[in-house]
């Protein structure tokens, strides 16, 4: 479904079908046929499109207009850097969050959960842009503890390996490893933490419902009245059976995770794929909007399957229709 | 369980803090090694002979390459760099340069030089832009725009090599401009060796977008909106001069100024940043040492900050206000000095400049060598404005157009505001003023086929000569290309700038520019209205840091203290 959209943007983007669809421009009327006799171009559209679907999977996906550069070298650099954002705001989001909605669900209703909970919705009710916009003033500008942009500081030359900008750290050669590896930390803090906090603030608000769910099942009633102690409710009973429900939200997660990333990767000129594209919708560079699109999509389809998949694999019980409910 | 989170929680946050504050202690230590730039866009090509943009001079003109002459950033004047001295024939067409010797190209990963910079690649970087024969003229499209506007091409008779460091070039004419040409930031020397692989490796566009040079600086590597990467290039013949040197206390004296060029630092990087909000935020962090073009409105805040540094200087351009000379009544001098005396140039520049720019008497900015203080200058007067008026016949109520550029541009940052305060003061003296714009290039098709009644636009000069201002903006053969928005054409003015590049006495030109400033303020088909600061910000561990008013930013020669 994604490639016949891709392809037929080609057809549907201002401009001639041959550079959007390759982003070369021929020069002459000779090298334009050979071009197109290449890409399939003076056959039917269902032939073009098989020939596309096979450029797309060997990894020739056309050439930037504005750089010249292969796309999929520019995809590949920048996606891994939304990937590595996403991946640790989910992180925190994971290890503060769901701590975070434990306590809120089993001390419910108290002063603390009250304060938790209202502190996750003012949070989850900040459009991302703004917040990171306040971090930035506060934490950069005011008091200078973090960079505002940018993955690390240009003057270490770091060579991309994984795409992961720490991990290229410790696999590089350079002198000053450990100044390098901070100086990537701290570049990281500001737009992880915009990323993370919101969606730490619906990880708590997830994970405390599912608590408190399960507090009122009548399991825990039976347990409480077998006198065991709060403590040994919530080890043998509450944390297992809160946690599955949980697992199957993440997914849903995924997409708001990744398109805030891609917000506040321009605000942080993080060189990421949202950065590129915004970039590329400004040059109306169209062959990069289109595998942009594709690559974005492909990601969040593939996460989204993947938890999916883990979700089924822990929990075989569990129906189809449970999955989307909140 | 509770306690636990807590703890842990607050374990994460001191962890958080405490990376935050060691990489701020340790900035200094590793932001040394190296300088970072904030430019504002990216470069077209890294061979300034092809582009005139800034963004391309800034990013490989000084940074990469030397010339043959340059202009000292304090006076102005032509001095030696990589001819060390030159004669001109008693006739001044021959000039005879003496080129420096250990001079050492970039040796790169792509490229190692075997030989010294000698006359052979004065000869290919001159011939390059200047023959059409030439091998390499159309390699990367065969458009030399700086060359092509003045014609020096053209004028040029033979490049020819006397002995391997010395070349003899002859003109067909006198030109006392062509040394300031010369020196500008699109006459650098490229290598011609490197050339000669490239052209047998059959990649000969190479040359242009993987540089080689003699400048301080060696291109290491370019993304695309992102970052262009430099290092020092060690062998730099400045650093050099000065190291042999070194122990003779005798020439230390003298070899102070070119100590001056010696880059400290280890590599130079420019962070390409478009916005400049983020560009002035990044200073601000000390993610970046300089930014390109502070915004007008930024310049307040930067002067606030302690740590930073806002260097200014009377930069060479000029904003004006220019009348179609060829359309009645414009073509009466009268009606354009009454124009003039309706509106008051101090209010314009408050208004417009933000206490940015200087008032302009004459289209030379005092940086010019030629600038005269004591110049004539109109005056605000409404009553005389009335009455020449009057004199020539328009009666009240008479109407006209004013066109703005609708860019923003250092020597007018807002021409539809200062066309809208014109248009009250042409109010005040009964002529009703219609304010005009279109898109740039549409609104320069327009200015070019004379639609226009009168024109708010201004010009920036590429060298400090000031051949470069009268010429262009309102000779006679300037009116096709599209540079004398007048449409002025006037015969004595014409003579008057011929007879000044037929000496090379500069007094005496001086005294030819005085007689031209006259004409000019006599017949006023251009309204000089202000020349504009040019403005570096920087922050203050950068030293050495020079405002360039002849052209773009170096960097050789900067250091960084602790």
């Amino acid at each position: 479904m994604l490639t016949i959209i891709s392809f037929s943007l080609a057809y549907l983007f201002p401009g001639d079908t041959l550079e959007n669809l390759t982003g070369l421009v021929p020069q002459n009327e000779m090298q334009r046929a050979a071009l197109e006799k290449q890409f399939k171009l003076d056959q039917s559209y269902i032939f073009q499109f098989i020939y596309y679907v096979g450029n797309l999977l060997t990894g020739d996906w056309g050439y930037s207009f504005t750089s010249g550069l292969p796309l999929r070298e520019e995809v590949g650099i920048a996606m891994p850097a939304t990937i590595e954002l996403a991946t640790y705001a989910m992180l925190m989001a994971l290890f503060i969050g769901i701590p975070l909605g434990y306590y809120a669900g089993i001390r419910c209703y108290s002063t603390s959960d009250h304060l938790i909970n209202s502190a996750s919705i003012t949070t989850y009710s900040f459009p991302v842009f703004w917040f990171a916009l306040l971090l930035i003033l506060v934490f950069s500008l005011e008091l200078d503890v973090a960079p505002l942009s940018g993955r690390i500081s240009l003057i270490y030359d770091i060579e991309p390996v994984t795409g992961f900008i720490l991990f290229d750290v410790l696999l590089s050669d350079i002198e000053n490893k450990s100044l390098a590896f901070k100086d990537a930390l701290s570049h990281l803090a500001l737009p992880t933490f915009a990323i993370g906090a919101i969606t730490t603030a619906s990880m708590i608000r997830i994970t405390r419902r599912s608590v408190i769910d399960v507090k009122h099942r009548p399991y825990i009633a039976a347990a409480v009245s077998r006198g065991l102690s709060s403590w040994q409710i919530f080890t043998r009973h509450i944390l297992r059976n809160a946690l599955l429900p949980i697992l199957p939200l993440m997914a849903i997660q995924i997409t708001t995770l990744i398109t805030n990333a891609m917000i506040v990767e321009t605000l942080f000129s993080w060189p990421g794929i949202g950065n590129w594209l915004i970039q590329a919708i400004y040059q109306r560079d169209y062959p990069a909007l289109r595998i942009g699109m594709m690559a974005v999509s492909t990601v969040v389809i593939t996460l989204t399957i993947l938890v999916d998949v883990l979700n089924r694999m822990i929990d075989p019980s569990r129906e189809k229709y449970e999955r989307a409910t909140v | 369980m509770s306690h636990g989170l807590v703890k842990r929680l607050s374990l994460c946050l001191c962890t958080a803090l405490l990376v935050a504050s060691c990489a701020k202690q340790n900035k200094q230590a590793f932001y040394n090694t190296g300088i970072i730039y904030c430019s504002e866009s990216n470069p077209v090509t890294f061979n300034p002979q092809l582009d005139t943009s800034s963004t391309t001079s800034d990013a490989s003109s000084h940074q990469l390459y030397d010339r043959l002459l340059d202009f000292d950033p304090d006076s102005g004047r032509i001095v030696p760099s990589l001819a060390s001295s030159w004669l001109v024939s008693d006739d001044g067409l021959t000039y005879a340069f003496q080129l420096r010797r250990d001079v050492w190209f970039h040796t790169t990963r792509y490229f190692e030089p075997s030989r010294n910079f000698n006359a052979d690649d004065v000869i290919f970087s001159i011939d390059r832009w200047r023959l059409n024969s030439h091998p390499y003229h159309y390699v990367s499209g065969g458009s030399y725009p700086y060359f092509e506007s003045i014609g020096l091409a053209q004028n040029i008779a033979s490049v020819e090599r006397v002995n391997g460091y010395r070349v003899e070039i002859t003109l067909k004419r006198r030109d006392s401009s062509f040394l300031a040409n010369l020196a500008t930031d699109f006459a650098v020397i490229l290598s011609q060796e490197y050339a000669e692989k490239l052209a047998q490796a059959g990649t000969p566009s190479k040359i242009d977008q993987l540089p080689i040079g003699t400048g301080p600086f060696k291109f290491e590597s370019y993304r695309k909106d992102h970052f262009i990467k430099y290092l020092r290039h060690d062998n730099y013949w400045r650093t050099q001069a000065r190291e042999e040197n070194g122990s003779d206390i005798a020439s230390a004296q003298q070899n102070l100024s070119e100590a001056q060029n010696k880059p400290e630092v280890e590599q130079l990087i420019f962070d390409i940043t478009p916005r400049s909000s983020l560009r002035l935020a990044k200073l601000m962090t000390g993610e970046c040492d300089a930014t390109a073009f502070p915004a007008q409105t930024e310049l307040e805040v930067i002067r606030t900050e302690d740590d930073l540094t806002l260097a200014e200087k009377p930069g060479l351009n000029v904003g004006f206000w220019a009348f179609n000379t060829q359309r009645p009544p414009f073509d009466n001098p009268d009606v354009r000095r009454a124009l003039a005396a309706a509106i008051d140039k101090n209010t314009l520049l408050e208004a417009v400049y933000f206490d940015s720019a200087t008032r302009a008497k004459t289209l030379l900015p005092a940086a010019s060598w030629a600038f005269q203080n004591d110049a004539d200058d109109t005056a605000y007067n409404p009553v005389l404005a009335r009455k020449l008026l009057a004199d020539a016949g328009i009666a009240p109520g008479f109407s006209m157009t004013i066109w703005a550029m609708p860019v923003e541009r250092a020597y007018n940052p807002n021409a539809t505001k200062m066309a809208e305060l014109i248009q009250r003061y042409l109010r005040d003296v009964g002529v009703e003023a219609t304010i005009v714009s279109y898109d740039w290039a549409t609104f320069r098709r327009h200015l070019q086929e004379g639609l226009h009644d009168s024109v708010l636009i201004g010009w920036s000069a590429d060298n400090g000569d000031p051949d470069n201002f009268y010429r262009p903006l309102l000779s006679c053969g300037a009116i096709p290309s599209g540079t004398n928005r007048a449409m002025w054409c006037n015969d004595s003015y014409d003579k008057l700038l011929n007879e000044a590049l037929q000496t090379d006495d500069i007094d005496e030109r001086s005294a030819i520019y005085k007689q031209v400033n006259r004409l000019l303020y006599e017949r006023l088909p251009v309204v000089p209205i202000a020349h504009a600061y040019r403005y570096q910000a920087y922050r203050n561990e950068l030293e050495g840091m020079t405002i360039n008013p002849f052209g773009g930013v170096r960097f050789g020669g900067v250091e960084k203290a602790l």
